[in-house]
């Protein structure tokens, strides 16, 4: 049985978490004040996911680049694929709020959306 | 001269909340004046998620959040005047602003709004030694350069202060290919919050080292590097601990200043710890029509608590404005003693309102299982008791009307935290 220290990242409240973990099963949790410490216990211990925002370069647009983020967590280990992927993307103006910028990044189901007009 | 029931100095999210606060409430004329070229605020180059889970109960990136509030202000004849600066407000509540289509205005309101924000403590504010070179910027300018104007601003990176931005900077530097050697950190805790150190510095195992600061920059044209020491229980250097580190950029996140040079004109008074304005539970200042709300008044770190406080300064400004403020009997002050370093509002007007009264602190150092008291006298008349309590995290205590009904004029409500 192997035993970890978490601090939970589901909102600011920054709960002090331990998961045990079992065959690569986690079979407790606490420390959480609400059940998002749970599954962000279950999840960290497994297979660990982040959201990635960043930007993408913008032709005709009111500033160089728009902000966007990915519309779901990706895992973790992929945020750098990702970044490669999105600093060669440039899209044209206008964009909107929610647009695709990119679709299924990197194989992860996940879709890239502006959060910004251009 | 323009006419206007209420001007709001300022388009960010403070601004927008109050002036839409303000439409809702019944009030006709609204006029919000903006410096940048958006409305926004600060929002616009905080491309990170995590805002509006409290407010909104989903997590937006900044400019989501303040588009939600853009799209409002759209909806509603208030009018909107970008590019627009705020130069002085005379004590009979005249706006002076210019811009470049109206040049100078002379704008008179019954009712203001201040909700100019904060700004960055620069290099000057911490007294670095060494040279002057390029490369030495405040993590919001680095922000600004990276998110909108489409630069990177620098390769390999110290950041000295672990405030938010600093955090979020970390991480935002790394994701582009920067090198982010250390962030270094004056106090023996970090002043932001603890999700931030995970996902921006322990994700990518950027040190964090508390008690040290940078001791030197060198560099003629660029930062060639810096000189970072250990600091000892009175935030001086200690000798003999200084690291060099190489890098091409050094960025500053120590600490937000409440811009409060229009307030200042106008004789508004301000509170010595916050930086900010002094103001009643409605966000009044002692400049009657007058109300603060926002980074202005004191610095949130989180933007929803600023949307809660600029409704209540909008709905306040309304009351004013549409004849239906109740003038108060007499007045009690709220005081942050015993770890609690301030506490907003200052003053509770006793005008027979049955509202209770949401007081927000900020507590001096990191406490584990404290209990936080509000006292009159010596008499406790709440007591809560917290698991956490932070520098980093501001706070809230919900004070009933009944518990201070028979107070007197210039009473004095205390919160502390004791163990």
């Amino acid at each position: 049985m192997e035993v970890r220290e978490l601090t939970c990242v589901a909102c600011p409240m920054g709960c002090q978490l331990t998961a045990s973990i079992d065959n690569g099963v986690v079979v407790s949790v606490t420390g959480n004040t609400c059940p998002r410490g749970k599954t962000y216990a279950e999840t960290e211990c497994t297979h660990p996911v982040r959201p990635l925002t960043t930007t993408v370069k913008v032709e005709g647009g009111k500033h160089p680049v728009v902000p966007v983020k990915s519309a779901d967590a990706i895992p973790k280990e992929k945020m750098f694929d990702c970044m490669k992927v999105l600093n060669e993307v440039t899209v044209k103006a206008p964009v909107q709020i929610g647009d695709v910028i990119v679709e299924d990044i990197c194989s992860t189901g996940v879709n890239i959306v502006a959060t910004n007009i251009c | 001269m323009l006419k206007y029931d209420l001007v709001v100095v300022g388009g960010g999210p403070a601004g927008m909340a109050a002036a839409l606060k303000a439409k809702e409430c019944g009030v006709e004329k609204i006029l919000i004046c903006e410096r940048d070229e958006t409305l926004g605020g600060i929002l616009e180059q905080c491309i990170h998620t995590g805002f509006g889970l409290h407010y909104f109960g989903e997590e937006l990136s900044g400019p989501e959040y303040a588009a939600r509030f853009i799209t409002e202000v759209e909806k509603t004849d208030i009018d909107v005047k970008v590019n627009t600066m705020v130069l002085d407000i005379t004590t009979n509540n005249v706006v002076i602003a210019i811009n470049k289509q109206d040049g100078l205005m002379e704008i008179s309101a019954t009712a203001i709004v201040l909700a100019m924000g904060c700004r960055e403590r620069p290099r000057g504010a911490i007294s670095i030694p060494g040279t002057r070179p390029a490369g030495v910027m405040t993590a919001g300018t680095a922000q600004r350069f990276a998110n909108i104007e489409g630069y990177l601003p620098g390769k390999e990176v110290v950041i000295l202060g672990s405030g938010d931005i600093g955090l979020i900077m970390a991480r935002r530097m790394t994701l582009e290919g920067a090198k982010v050697k250390a962030v270094c950190e004056l106090m023996p805790y970090s002043s932001g919050l603890t999700r931030n150190i995970v996902q921006c510095l322990d994700d990518f195992d950027i040190p964090l080292k508390l008690s040290h600061t940078v001791t030197e920059i060198k560099g003629k044209e660029r930062v060639e590097g810096v000189t970072i020491s250990k600091v000892d229980g009175n935030l001086r250097p200690i000798p003999g601990t200084e690291e060099y580190i190489p890098c091409d950029t050094l960025m500053l996140s120590v600490g937000l200043l409440p811009e409060n040079e229009l307030s200042r004109s106008v004789g508004i008074r301000l509170d010595k710890v916050t930086g900010g304005a002094v103001v009643d539970q409605y966000r009044e200042t002692n400049h009657e029509g007058i109300f603060a709300c926002g980074n202005v008044l004191h610095v949130h770190d989180l933007v929803d608590f600023v949307t809660q406080e600029a409704q209540t300064a909008g709905e306040g400004a309304a009351n004013y404005i549409l004849g239906k403020k109740e003038y108060a009997d007499y007045r009690v002050h709220t005081k942050g003693i015993n770890g609690v370093r301030y506490v907003v509002p200052q003053r509770i007007s006793m005008d027979g309102s049955e509202e209770p009264v949401k007081l927000y602190f900020r507590v001096g150092q990191v406490y584990t299982n404290a209990t936080v008291k509000v006292t009159r006298n010596g008499n406790v008349i709440y007591a809560k008791k917290k698991r956490k309590l932070a520098p980093g995290e501001m706070e809230n205590i919900v004070i009933k009307p009944e518990d201070i009904q028979e107070f007197s004029e210039g009473d004095y409500l205390f919160i502390e935290v004791e163990g």
